[in-house]
């Protein structure tokens, strides 16, 4: 028996999230993953790991993915450099709130996804905390430094560690836990103690279900793990079920749904565009991405459902009914709550339409697919009304 | 009745001039939840290291080999429907195939359990 798409290999000084002792208490196979030693998952499995999520309430370290602040004097002036390396409308960010925005060349292309958050706390302002991919956080980090304004300053906070809990039963755990945290809505954001423990919250994730991701002091996130995994609705989750979940959502992962190669319009993610931005433009690529939000893209980001059982992974050609090469399957799988195969993948436009038929090629035989929206299963995030 | 085991961590078990093909134990617990399996056709020839099945769990497609030669003569068709049979009963109802053996010959280079057992310990 051969692993034909495992995608981790080399092993070399693997670094570790302040979790790692515990992943291995609790049996957790460790996986190389963006130069971390990560927890595909837990004894239980991915299935049972990716129900548990979907019905309970999933502990996921993500402590391996890069948390920074840019910190300049006052909010205008941090929204701006910001606004130049990305299309998201960062001056008019509230108070507590999360936007999901990019890193863009001047080609259009996507250098990373990442969060940013601007604090409750009014006496931090001037301040934004971004979350980016593990993978690209070098590449980040440096392109901030590069750009960022003399009076914007980039502060890595590799000192602390980031858990993700997630689920339709995550607000009851944190209502226990942290009261205040509960109320909040869809990407908002507060600092409360946790047992305690000091803790920026953020009711976002990536799971596509109503969950919260915690930023705690390294030397906490143990205590803080521990406590979570004590109530009776949570349990670890790992990286496998946390793949199985985002492609459920239909959530895009950098380095294979997105990268410098796809544009944000491609990739269908055109609401990262802020309203103001479009306007104005004034960020890398703004030509290209306009210009296709404007006029259509020759690609897009789709859906696609296989028929019958038979997963069609990452890399898979797909054709359309007339057998001609139309687009390449980017994430791919099975998913535990879709019941079935799912993927997505890029599509020329005129194959983008809903129910399109497509034909994937899977160890050389012809699987019948077709186009269909996304996401796979519905997100049930929990957003307040506008206030 | 006699079981061999490959490095792939294939699994032939011999019953006169039938062989009876699986996966390990060892093997399943480190795919994880199979989700998806493709069985071959019955009346097919395979040849020692062809690509004999596919199975899928969540995280990755792998390919089952023919340990020996031979013509496939029966599919456990029920996987198809079950595949969490082969993480349950791996070395039991979690069976692939049987072979008509080409070549019993060809058992000789393969472990016996204990040799097996003392394999994993080196992985």
């Amino acid at each position: 028996m051969a692993h034909a798409s495992e995608a981790e290999t080399t092993a070399t000084s693997l670094s570790e999230t302040p979790l790692a002792d515990l992943h291995r208490r609790l049996g957790a196979r460790m996986v190389p993953f963006a130069g971390y030693a990560m927890p595909v998952q837990y004894p239980t499995g991915i299935l049972t790991e990716h129900n548990w999520t979907r019905e309970k309430a999933g502990l996921f370290d993500v402590s391996h993915m890069g948390q920074c602040f840019l910190i300049g004097p006052d909010h205008a002036t941090t929204a701006k450099a910001l606004e130049a390396l990305t299309p998201g409308d960062f001056q008019g960010l509230g108070l507590g709130r999360i936007r999901y925005t990019l890193f863009t060349t001047a080609e259009g292309g996507i250098i990373d996804d990442l969060m940013v958050t601007r604090s409750a706390d009014p006496g931090a302002d001037g301040a934004l905390f971004l979350v980016v991919n593990a993978g690209r956080k070098a590449i980040d980090y440096a392109h901030l430094a590069a750009n960022l304004p003399g009076d914007v300053e980039l502060v890595m906070a590799d000192d602390r560690a980031l858990l993700a809990l997630q689920g339709p039963l995550a607000a009851a755990v944190m209502a226990r836990l942290c009261p205040a945290a509960a109320e909040i809505g869809f990407m908002t954001a507060i600092t409360a103690a946790i047992g305690g423990i000091e803790c920026a919250i953020s009711r976002s994730g990536y799971t596509g279900e109503d969950g919260f991701e915690i930023s705690v002091d390294a030397d906490k996130a143990e205590a803080l793990a521990t406590l979570l995994l004590a109530e009776p609705e949570v349990a670890p989750i790992g990286l496998g079920a946390r793949d199985s979940l985002r492609l459920e959502a239909g959530l895009c992962l950098y380095g294979h749904d997105i990268d410098e190669a796809t544009s944000p319009a491609e990739a269908d993610l055109g609401f990262a565009i802020g309203k103001r931005r479009r306007a104005e433009g004034g960020f890398p690529g703004a030509m290209r991405i306009l210009g296709e939000l404007a006029e259509g893209v020759p690609r897009l980001r789709v859906g696609i459902q296989p028929e019958g059982r038979a997963p069609a992974r990452e890399g898979t050609e797909i054709r359309d009914a007339g057998g001609s090469l139309v687009g390449i399957v980017t994430s791919g799988g099975f998913g535990p709550t879709a019941g079935g195969p799912i993927a997505m993948g890029y599509v020329s436009a005129d194959c983008a339409a809903e129910g399109t038929p497509l034909t994937l090629t899977v160890r050389g035989k012809e699987l019948v697919a077709r186009v269909v929206p996304l996401p796979f299963v519905p997100h049930r995030y929990f957003r307040k009304s506008a206030s | 009745m006699a079981t061999y085991f490959t490095k792939d961590h294939e699994w032939v078990r011999v019953d006169g001039d039938i062989a009876t093909v699986g996966i390990s134990d060892y093997a399943q617990s480190q795919l994880g939840d199979v989700v998806y399996v493709e069985l071959p056709e019955i009346g097919k020839q395979l040849a020692k290291g062809d690509e004999a099945a596919v199975v899928e769990s969540v995280k990755a497609a792998s390919e089952v080999f023919a340990p020996i030669s031979g013509i496939v003569e029966g599919i456990n068709a029920g996987l198809v429907d079950q595949p969490a049979k082969i993480n349950e009963a791996p070395e039991g109802e979690g069976w692939f195939l049987k072979l008509i053996i080409a070549d019993k010959g060809e058992l000789v280079g393969l472990m016996d359990e204990t040799a097996y057992k003392a394999f994993l310990e080196t992985l």
